[in-house]
């Protein structure tokens, strides 16, 4: 080929790490400039806040790579929260087995639709949304109920930990190991990628494009809920006003970390990294102290722009390259 | 191939409908291990249904599908191909974000320990099966970032290494430059020797008779010859496919441009109706300077990738420059803006018809209105009657065949779908036509009439710049020729100097060595 294949190399390296980049630089930043930032108590906060977005983004970053939208994330997130605090009047295993078997069953139901029906990801899960947090919504009096967690056992699952750190955050980095292995060492990874790269074309090659779809779904259900569920623990309660607009936060994180929104490229560590920029953002201007969050949203609405278009102007890098 | 042998692959008395069409009404075909099969026909003839059929991806209304001797029934393009009945599309149907080895393996990775896929084995089996193809490459990077010809050696390596009996290949060449074409002619040949059958779809008839052994011809839906292409005429095959008579068919020649003529261009004081000067792109286009007066076919030749589509995109706005300008009719136009080039009169129609031009879901009447819409309304407010007018002159003057105006385009036949987007620029009163490859992937009856077509409008006074990869369409269409490599114009033919062999001397004239 002509051209020289270092700026094609050096762009594909930028498309998938630059999240993790920009993180490392803001983290440096951070630390030179706030005395407080650098704490082991700062980085544990981040991180716990953060593992629970990391989880739904995981499932998030397999949907979009398929070339697909989850909406539904935020209502099964509360969902999910709400039934194990319910559940948990029953003992441990039904707080954890019946939000988990409610979210997983949207998630399937959701993807048996658009994989089955050819409808479109975005209107499924839009129903998705609005059909959970109605259903969230029923069984809690409107949300006037907010169930307490009974079970001590489930509650530790959340609050308790090791190294400082609470066990949301050790189970959102095997789910993280677990979720790259799946997607770059497996055949259900590969396919992944094929559906969303061009799915047309994935059928032809004999990928099973409806079964990836649907376990696509079906494991952003029960990631959503899994999140939930120890937030709930997290809590002790069944928080019901939670989760609005949670989607579009992952969303954001999930393509300010290099996936493509369009499918067929991503990656879990820039999902990582989209997330915990966010969470270093947020803790940033907390640290600067005046501003408030809704600074946060501007300056993650104005992050998100630029890493759309440094992701279109790197790909145009890479085809000429 | 030695036909005592069993077919490895037949159809019997196999029928296909579809809403308003038979498109395959009692074919019969059979396949015998070591055989390239040649399947002609022009589009609608019922090729790619009964490629489809042969791939599971359309069951048979009536008949039986015969595959090593027993019945078989398709249900997926998976089913098929597990048993051992790989196609390539025409356009590469991979997925151009995954690297190289990632599309050559999918569904066989290599797994290592825990069932995980073994990266380093597979990066190296995918070399090892590329090299066979002539590909060297590192077969990490995306697909995209490589060639056409080589992303259609990798489909072609991946059909090939998922133990296939039956290769079919539609189109397979109609990406590749020459060298590339070389490539994959050693590939059947080796194919042929592994006693695989191959089924070969072109419309390129020296590629037929340089690879095939066998042909059937196909028209509306039924065999119309089945035997050894050797023997058979060129002429004869022709006239096979279109179904007319032979004497008709050597009468009009092999394209249907006028030949004994070579006009001059009114170069009577007048400006050209298009003149591009010091084009330059980095690594694209290298200050070429292209003049097209009123009333001449200007013809830019050379291979693949000489710059020619970049060289008609650039004149029209599409593609971004570094340097040089475009003056229409005299006048410069606003570079980068392909709607100053469409408001001063100058007309690209793309080579990717699909992507680029179509829009395959609004009528025929909507497309071919679209450019000329701002010339067709006043004040804002499209005229309903204007465009009616229109779109009738020139459905009837193109001979579009289309049930209606309001049928969407992309129910047409490609043929069809080229006369469309040739009325959309012709409503617009064009001073000059960029033609990238128009008769590209069309059946032969339709590509007839768009060259006849592409000679009245010169003879009208319309100034016509086209490229085609057909030498023959070239030579016969144009009359001057610029001949294109690595981004630069290299030769300029004229007069009795425009014919094949000094097209190609002047393409090989320099720097050989290096391709572009």
């Amino acid at each position: 080929m002509i051209g020289s294949p270092g700026r094609e190399q050096v762009s594909r390296v930028l498309q998938q790490h630059g999240a993790l980049m920009v993180l490392a630089a803001l983290v440096i930043v951070g630390s030179l400039a706030f005395d407080s930032f650098a704490t082991e108590g700062n980085a544990a906060s981040i991180l716990v806040s953060s593992s629970f977005t990391a989880i739904i983004a995981i499932g998030m970053t397999f949907v979009i790579i398929s070339g697909g939208i989850d909406l539904s994330v935020g209502s099964l997130f509360v969902f999910g929260g709400v039934l194990a605090a319910y559940g948990s009047q029953y003992g441990l295993f039904v707080a954890l087995a019946l939000p988990l078997a409610a979210c997983g069953l949207v998630g399937l139901l959701q993807g048996l639709l658009i994989a089955r029906t050819g409808m479109a990801p975005f209107i499924v899960t839009l129903a998705g949304l609005l059909g959970v947090r109605g259903l969230m919504l029923a069984i809690s009096d409107e949300g006037a109920t907010t169930y307490l967690v009974k079970d001590s056992a489930f509650a530790q699952l959340g609050q308790g930990g090791v190294l400082g750190l609470t066990w949301p955050v050790y189970i959102t980095a095997i789910l993280a190991v677990a979720a790259m292995i799946l997607l770059q060492r497996t055949a259900f990874g590969q396919n992944v990628y094929a559906v969303g790269g061009n799915e047309q074309g994935a059928a032809l090659m004999g990928v099973p494009v409806a079964r990836t779809k649907v376990y696509v779904y079906l494991m952003s259900g029960l990631l959503a809920g899994l999140a939930g569920v120890l937030n709930a623990a997290r809590l002790s309660s069944g928080v019901t006003i939670l989760g609005i607009g949670l989607e579009l936060d992952v969303i954001a994180a999930v393509v300010i970390g290099g996936t493509l929104l369009t499918g067929g490229a991503g990656g879990i560590t820039g999902t990582i990294a989209g997330v915990l920029l966010l969470g270093v953002i947020q803790s940033l201007i907390n640290q600067v102290g005046n501003l408030t969050s809704a600074f946060q949203q501007v300056v993650s609405g104005l992050f998100l722009a630029l890493v759309v278009v440094a992701q279109r102007l790197l790909g145009r890098a890479q085809r000429l390259g | 191939m030695s036909q005592s042998a069993a077919p490895v692959l037949e159809a019997r008395q196999i029928s296909k409908r579809f809403p308003g069409v038979v498109a395959l009404d009692g074919v019969s075909l059979a396949l015998f291990p070591g055989e390239v099969h040649a399947l002609v026909g022009e589009n609608g003839a019922g090729k790619s249904t009964l490629i489809k059929v042969f791939t599971g991806v359309h069951r048979p209304d009536a008949g039986e599908l015969i595959y090593n001797g027993s019945p078989a029934a398709f249900g997926t393009p998976l089913d098929a191909q597990r048993a051992g009945i790989s196609t390539i599309y025409q356009e590469v149907n991979l997925v151009p974000m995954m690297s190289v080895a990632r599309n050559l393996m999918l569904g066989r990775e290599p797994r290592g320990r825990l069932g995980v896929i073994d990266t380093a084995r597979m990066y190296g089996e995918a070399e090892r099966i590329l090299a066979g193809y002539g590909v060297v490459t590192d077969v990490r990077r995306p697909l995209r970032t490589l060639g056409m010809g080589v992303q259609q050696m990798v489909a072609l390596a991946r059909a090939v290494a998922i133990d296939a009996r039956v290769v079919i290949m539609d189109e397979p060449t109609s990406s590749l430059e020459p060298r590339e074409v070389e490539t994959l002619f050693s590939v059947i040949r080796k194919l042929k020797d592994d006693g695989i059958a191959v089924v070969y779809v072109s419309h390129r008839l020296d590629e037929l008779y340089a690879v095939c052994d066998r042909v059937t011809v196909l028209r509306d839906g039924k065999v119309a010859h089945t035997g050894p292409l050797a023997g058979l005429e060129r002429l004869k095959l022709i006239s096979l496919m279109l179904g007319r008579d032979l004497d008709e068919v050597k009468s009009g020649g092999l394209t249907r441009f006028s030949r004994d003529r070579r006009r001059a261009g009114k170069r009577d004081g007048a400006p050209p109706a298009v003149r591009a000067e010091g084009l330059t792109r980095r690594q694209v286009l290298h200050g070429v300077d292209v003049a097209v007066w009123s009333g001449e076919v200007v013809g830019l030749g050379g291979l693949l990738g000489a710059g020619r589509s970049e060289t008609a995109k650039a004149i029209v706005g599409a593609l971004r420059l570094d340097s040089g300008r475009v003056l229409v009719a005299g006048l410069p136009l606003r570079t980068g803006s392909t709607t100053a080039a469409v408001r001063a009169g100058a007309g690209l129609l793309p080579e990717d018809r699909k992507a680029e031009g179509i829009i395959p879901e609004l009528s025929v009447r909507e497309n071919i209105a679209l450019a000329a819409l701002p010339s067709l309304s006043r004040a804002g407010v499209v005229s309903d009657a204007k465009i009616d007018k229109v779109v009738e002159v020139f459905m009837r003057r193109l001979k579009i065949k289309a049930a209606s105006p309001h049928q969407p385009v992309q129910e047409l036949s490609g043929g069809n779908q080229q006369k469309v987007l040739l009325a959309r620029w012709l409503a617009i009163r064009p001073k000059i036509l960029l033609l990238d490859e128009p008769t590209r992937g069309i059946d032969v009856g339709a590509k007839a009439e768009v060259q006849a077509l592409v000679d009245e409008l010169a003879e009208e006074g319309l100034g016509v710049l086209l490229i085609s990869s057909d030498l023959e369409e070239l030579v016969e269409g144009a009359d001057r020729i610029l001949v294109m490599r690595e981004g630069a114009v290299v030769g300029e033919l004229s007069g009795d100097d425009v014919t094949e062999d000094k097209i190609m001397a002047s393409i090989a004239e320099r720097g050989a060595e290096s391709d572009g």
